[in-house]
């Protein structure tokens, strides 16, 4: 295909266990679940009929509590787990159909990954650690140690290259994560959980410098979290995960705003949709406001109230030259209140 | 019927354990003599280079050497208790069955690094040799030491050599099974980072698990060096030269002086070296965040010259 996503899973299974065949049938068929999987089995289903794809230069969460299985799909891009049914593609390439030595230069070249406890080597410098998929593809030496300096560069870290990892905080050692997944110049990033060990303050300032760097690098991004509000806030779309299975996918406006199952609108309830919600969704139809300052209908509620708070009473809602309705006041504060009511 | 026999069943049915191992030795001697003397040439090669050198080398300089590299392994404190003794060694004439001794050391740690490290590598690889090796370590490691010295001096005769091969065989297990363990005991997210950017299973060995196993590993090279000192009492009743055998001429002769000598002389090596075979699994982390060759004399050197240039 032509114009396929980088990264695309297709009904991805992976079950573990000594009969996991036996287990995949019957949960294909619907007869089991994962409890009754595990009880007449003994196996453990790890993920269960995930399809997702990432589009180019996308940052995509893949947002579940723990043992929901993200930590695993994300394993299955760069084959770190075999699946036990599925489709995986990268780059339009079958990845089961690779024979080890492809595969390895496939996860050398194209592919950086980030992990949770940051797996920095602390026998080696950081430059050392940084080079390592340089190291692999036995890239000269001088050559690695400028990629190395410049991806240290990037994260902010320039001049750290002959320390030690322990030498670091743990915020720098993800930097340093960060920029061993850089050094190769990969063009998908699989990051597992990389900022969830962090204090909250670090965390935030690495999440803000990650997306400046995501935006300037274009990388194509599988992002795990099991927080929401670091989905929201990372992803351009997000696939919420439970017991193995993607129940919902989409962007992060769609999950706050249109969960689609109880699960999900369970856990997006704590989270406010007032940042999501556009002028469509509050106005009262019909009607004009005359002299009103105009908005289109997808405007965000933020940059209604910064209308108001310049001193605008009444706004009119228009798709071109179409009048759809108006917002006063009331609106406003009707959307607030069931906003608050909600959490 | 005679039922006694079910009451008593071990007077009528035996396995003939004595003829089998009896006929199975008789078997190897007559049918691979050659390969086990060949066996014998590259470790006598080894243990005469070994021996002409220390004893070729003045006493002096063995001692100021092997403090030097104390100190650059461990620390200062070693080099210390290495100079001292050394020097006592030689104080109470024990210096020539000390070199014969080191000699024997040396050689036998070096054999069963050379196969035990190997070994202890494919135990962590692969289950099936894990399954196969681990009941023939414990098999080494409880039959009594005495035990090897029977089929050893059928096998290959008496002598150093045959002392050397007898002690490499008792100090290897240790070695297998804490490399084995070192290796398995890595950091699983360490490793799974290697696979993730693209190492060969060889590459990951190399740069990723055996740095981590080090300590573990040398522990194991720890152990192997401590047995074999022990053994060389027990090896000297094979005729090994070295401190083992003013051991046990003393005991056989009551001879309280020579007794005391030879073990002296082996509890001072075995201090020595433990100490600096603990220094191999030292990592960066134990020597205050500095390198091998940042400490030490080197260290000092390295310190001085860099002084030097920033003042000229």
């Amino acid at each position: 295909m032509a114009n396929e996503h980088p990264v695309n899973c297709c009904n991805l299974w992976k079950i573990f266990g000594a009969r996991a065949e036996q287990a995949l049938e019957a949960a294909k068929s619907g007869e089991v679940d994962k409890d009754e999987a595990f009880k007449r089995f003994g196996c453990v289903i790890g993920v269960a009929d995930a399809s997702f794809s990432v589009a180019e230069g996308e940052v995509f969460c893949i947002m579940g509590l723990s043992g929901s299985g993200k930590s695993t799909i994300i394993r299955h891009v760069n084959r770190l787990i075999e699946p036990t049914a599925g489709l995986i593609h990268v780059e339009g390439r079958d990845v089961m159909g690779l024979n080890p030595k492809e595969l390895r230069e496939l996860r050398a070249r194209k592919i950086g990954m980030v992990f949770q406890h940051m797996a920095l080597w602390p026998h080696k410098t950081i430059s050392e650690n940084v080079a390592f998929g340089l190291e692999v593809q036995k890239t000269p030496k001088e050559t690695r140690r400028a990629a190395a300096d410049d991806a240290l560069e990037r994260v902010s870290l320039g001049g750290w290259g002959d320390r030690y990892p322990d030498e670091l905080s743990g915020g720098m050692q993800q930097r340093v994560g960060l920029a061993r997944a850089l050094a190769a110049d990969p063009d998908i990033l699989l990051m597992d959980e990389p900022f969830s060990a962090l204090d909250p303050l670090i965390r935030k300032d690495l999440q803000d410098e990650f997306l400046k760097l995501s935006r300037e690098m274009k990388k194509t991004t599988l992002f795990i979290t099991h927080d929401l509000d670091e989905a929201m806030k990372m992803g351009n779309r997000i696939a919420i995960m439970k017991d193995g299975r993607i129940v919902q996918t989409g962007t992060p406006e769609n999950i706050v705003l249109r969960p689609a199952t109880e699960y999900v609108s369970r856990f997006v309830s704590s989270i406010s949709t007032l940042k999501y919600i556009s002028a469509v969704e509050i106005m009262t139809q019909g009607g004009t406001a005359p002299g009103a300052r105009e908005f289109g209908p997808s405007t965000p509620l933020p940059a209604l109230l910064k209308a108001f708070s310049e001193g605008a009473e009444e706004l009119t809602i228009k798709d071109g030259d179409r009048c759809l309705g108006r917002i006063g006041s009331a609106e406003i504060l009707e959307t607030v209140k069931s906003d608050l009511a909600r959490v | 019927m005679d039922f006694s026999a079910l009451l008593d069943p071990f007077a009528s049915v035996q396995i003939p354990l004595a003829d089998l191992a009896n006929d199975f030795i008789r078997w190897l001697t007559s049918n691979f003599r050659d390969v086990f003397r060949a066996m014998k040439v590259p470790v006598k090669i080894l243990l005469d280079l070994l021996e002409d050198g220390l004893r070729d080398t003045p006493q002096t300089i063995i001692i100021v050497a092997l403090s030097f590299f104390a100190w650059q392994l461990v620390n200062r404190a070693t080099a210390i208790l290495t100079f001292v003794a050394m020097t006592l060694i030689g104080l109470i004439g024990a210096w020539d069955a000390a070199m014969t001794s080191l000699a024997v050391l040396v050689s036998a740690v070096l054999i069963a690094t050379l196969f035990g490290l190997p070994l202890g590598i494919l135990c962590s690889r692969s289950k099936l040799v894990w399954i196969i090796v681990r009941p023939i370590l414990d098999f080494m490691q409880t039959v009594p030491s005495f035990t090897y010295l029977v089929p050893v001096i059928l096998l290959f005769g008496i002598g150093n050599v045959p002392g050397v091969i007898v002690t490499a065989f008792f100090a290897t297990p240790p070695l297998v099974r804490l490399t084995n363990l070192g290796l398995k005991t890595v950091r699983e997210d360490l490793v799974e980072a290697a696979d993730a950017f693209g190492a060969s299973p060889v590459k990951r060995l190399w740069s990723v698990e055996l740095p981590l196993a080090r300590p573990t590993i040398m522990a194991g090279i720890n152990q192997t060096v401590m047995l074999s000192l022990a053994m060389s009492v027990i090896a000297s009743m094979i005729s090994v030269a070295g401190l083992g055998r003013l051991v046990l001429v003393g005991i056989s002769q009551l001879d309280m002086a020579r007794a005391a000598t030879g073990g002296t002389g082996i509890v001072l090596l075995a201090m020595v070296f433990d100490r600096i075979t603990q220094g191999f699994g030292l990592t960066r982390r134990d020597r205050n965040g500095k390198g091998l060759w940042e400490q030490g004399p080197v260290g000092r050197l390295r310190g001085l010259l860099a002084g030097n240039r920033i003042k000229t």
